[in-house]
């Protein structure tokens, strides 16, 4: 029967079963990950995001969260234009780790 | 066997030299057919075409012969490195010269085949063989001495460099140091042989030639005779395509590692950077060290003062952007959203602009330069648009620069399409990185492209703009992308000139220093950033000016971070002065 709604997929993320294998190799490689603070200056600045919901802080999010398949997909929007790197008020080479999140 | 003109130690001599021949031949052979069958019938053509032929030998007599480009940039070197190749190539000439005017001793008469191989070696030991006519031996010893005096220089050179302006030198490694001792060792060797005859010398002398020519395919030592064919390839307009392969190979062989790029490279603030400048890299892409050419290749910012500075003109910078296209990263990259993005004529807008204005992603984020060119063209009544008020596509400079060349030209050619649909004559940028894409990658006939400084020096000059001259001192820094990239040097200083005083930066024009927020160098962090940057901002603040000036959002950017002094974009400055 089609009520015109449904409840929504649950977005619960088991934590003790998710694979983490980017997300920990992203760490070694570029311990900068670690400092980001999620403040958004990057999805707002986001070239990429302006037409689409490429966000970086997301990005990051979805990864932490094991949700690689997704991240993968957000950045295929990306167009390596720099202006996340150049805000970041903590310094984090944006360009880098999404240019490395794929290698 | 007294009658031939003979000795034993010539031996070594005669193998290394038959040794260093083959090699040569054989790789001139190599590099040709490695090159692009258009671009080989292209480099046949150029050999005959008048005004490359001009040009190939004015460059092959004033670079190879001569080295004009050392003698501009350091004096002393070029002293140095003209006192040794000079030196050695007028002792090899005048020596063939004599053969014609010897007598062999004891008038010895050798014929045919004999004859020819004897000349290989007689000019380099003649002196144990026959005796000279005065004049040549004076030239002779003139030049032998002229020779020694360089060496001198160079042993200096080597203990202490900074006497000769040299801060850092290149790190060579075992066969590099062993062929310049040998090098050094040569003329000592053959002056002592010369004056006293003894055997034992000219075994030295000889065994010392070996040395040289044997090793020389294995180290610096090839620019010698690599860097004639360059020469020539150069002025062929050819492009490098792949790392390692033809025109690339050239370059490779060419560079004599002489560590002018390292002193000059923004990155040699500290040692650990010093590593990453282009002797470095030319190095190891000979070495197949593929790894480590690869990581130079990423961390270089594209800023092109070691091409500036080169005195060979090997161009680095491009050889390492065919590097990064050769392993490009792995992302599947879908840019479909930007196929319905159309230019956005205003609403009641009936004519075509005159001027099309594209800020560019880091003019957007800077918008104080936005609004100042939008107040600079109110001011002198032009009929202009926006081309991304609402967000633009990047120029693409970026994608190409990470070695993703088709996705790169997509964007490019989006961008094109947009400018097109304006149906705009000019096109006006405020970000030199834009500047250096559309003018060199998007096909934009018929339409004029301009940075903001050319625009508003244009308007100023054609009246259009009235300013006032200010009491303020200024520095101008240039940005790499338009002043080495396209020599637009004179420009914004005439546009300073008139609304201020102009002070003069420590390193100015073709040598300034990146500003360290480059989007070239991926691998960069930010704390070495701000470390090139610092040098930049001290070098900028030599005079003390009031106020640094520049013409790049991104510079911008970088600057305010570290400046003393407010930093500010040419287009504010004027605007400031209405």
């Amino acid at each position: 029967m089609d009520f015109g709604f449904c409840l929504s997929p649950s977005s619960h993320v088991k934590m003790d079963s998710i694979d983490l294998t980017t997300f920990n190799r992203l760490k070694e490689t570029n311990p900068d990950v670690n400092t980001c603070i999620a403040c958004g200056s990057c999805t707002a600045t986001c070239t990429a995001g302006n037409f689409t919901e490429m966000s970086f802080r997301r990005l990051l999010l979805m990864l932490q969260r094991g949700k690689e398949d997704e991240a993968k997909k957000m950045i295929q929007r990306c167009m390596l234009c720099g202006k996340c790197t150049l805000v970041c008020p903590r310094g984090i080479n944006i360009r880098k780790i999404l240019l490395d999140i794929t290698r | 066997m007294n009658q031939y003109i003979f000795h034993p130690f010539v031996l070594p001599f005669v193998l290394g030299m038959a040794f260093v021949l083959t090699y040569c031949v054989v790789g001139l052979f190599r590099v040709i057919c490695l090159l692009p069958k258009d671009d080989r019938k292209q480099f046949w053509r150029s050999l005959v075409t008048p005004k490359t032929a001009w040009a190939n030998i004015r460059d092959l007599f004033g670079d190879c012969l001569f080295h004009v480009k050392i003698w501009k940039r350091n004096p002393i070197l070029g002293y140095m490195h003209s006192a040794i190749a000079f030196g050695w190539f007028m002792i090899i000439v005048i020596g063939h010269v004599m053969l014609f005017t010897l007598k062999p001793l004891e008038g010895v008469e050798v014929e045919g085949f004999a004859r020819t191989f004897t000349n290989f070696y007689y000019p380099i030991f003649y002196k144990h063989f026959a005796t000279e006519t005065p004049v040549f031996a004076f030239l002779m010893d003139f030049f032998l001495l002229m020779i020694i005096s360089g060496i001198l220089i160079a042993v200096v050179k080597k203990i202490y460099s900074k006497i000769v302006g040299v801060k850092r030198v290149t790190k060579f490694g075992f066969a590099d140091n062993m062929v310049r001792f040998a090098l050094w060792t040569i003329f000592p060797f053959r002056l002592i042989a010369e004056k006293s005859n003894i055997m034992a010398f000219w075994w030295l002398y000889s065994i010392d030639l070996m040395i040289f020519m044997c090793l020389l395919p294995f180290t610096r030592y090839m620019h010698i005779p690599t860097e004639a064919l360059f020469i020539l390839l150069r002025h062929a307009g050819l492009k490098p395509r792949e790392p390692r392969k033809g025109y690339a190979l050239a370059q490779i062989y060419s560079c004599p590692s002489c560590g002018l790029c390292i002193d000059a490279c923004p990155m040699s603030v500290n040692d650990k950077m010093s590593g990453n400048t282009s002797a470095y890299f030319m190095k190891k892409l000979r070495n197949a060290d593929d790894k480590e050419a690869k990581r130079i290749a990423e961390t270089c910012m594209q800023c092109g003062k070691c091409v500036a500075v080169c005195p060979l003109s090997i161009e680095s910078c491009d050889i390492k952007m065919t590097q990064r296209e050769a392993t490009p990263y792995i992302i599947n990259s879908d840019h479909s959203y930007l196929e319905d993005r159309h230019f956005d004529r205003p609403q009641g807008a009936e004519k075509s602009p005159s001027v099309l204005y594209f800020a560019g992603c880091m003019t957007q984020l800077t918008p104080k330069i936005m609004r100042a060119m939008k107040q600079i063209m109110e001011a002198a009544g032009e009929n202009y648009e926006f081309m991304d008020k609402d967000g633009g596509i990047c120029c693409g400079r970026p994608m190409l620069l990470s070695g993703k060349t088709a996705e790169a030209q997509a964007m490019i050619a989006k961008n094109t399409e947009i400018i097109k649909q304006s149906r705009a004559k000019k096109l006006v940028l405020s970000c030199p990185i834009c500047y250096k894409v559309f003018k060199e990658e998007n096909h934009l006939e018929g339409i004029e492209i301009q940075h903001h400084t050319q625009y508003i020096d244009e308007l100023i000059k054609n009246g259009k703009l009235k300013v006032n001259k200010g009491e303020v001192n200024y520095v101008y820094h240039d940005p790499c992308e338009l002043g080495r990239a396209f020599g637009v040097y004179d420009e914004p200083r005439e546009v300073i000139e008139n609304v201020g005083n102009l002070k003069k930066a420590k390193s100015e024009k073709e040598l300034s220093i990146c500003c360290g927020g480059s989007l070239g160098s991926f691998n960069l962090t930010q704390q070495e950033r701000d470390e090139i940057t610092e040098n930049s901002v001290n070098d900028l603040m030599f005079n003390n000016p009031e106020q640094i000036v520049t013409a790049c959002p991104l510079c911008l950017k970088t600057f305010a971070r570290k400046s003393p002094v407010a930093v500010k974009d040419i287009a504010e400055v004027v605007v400031e002065n209405i």
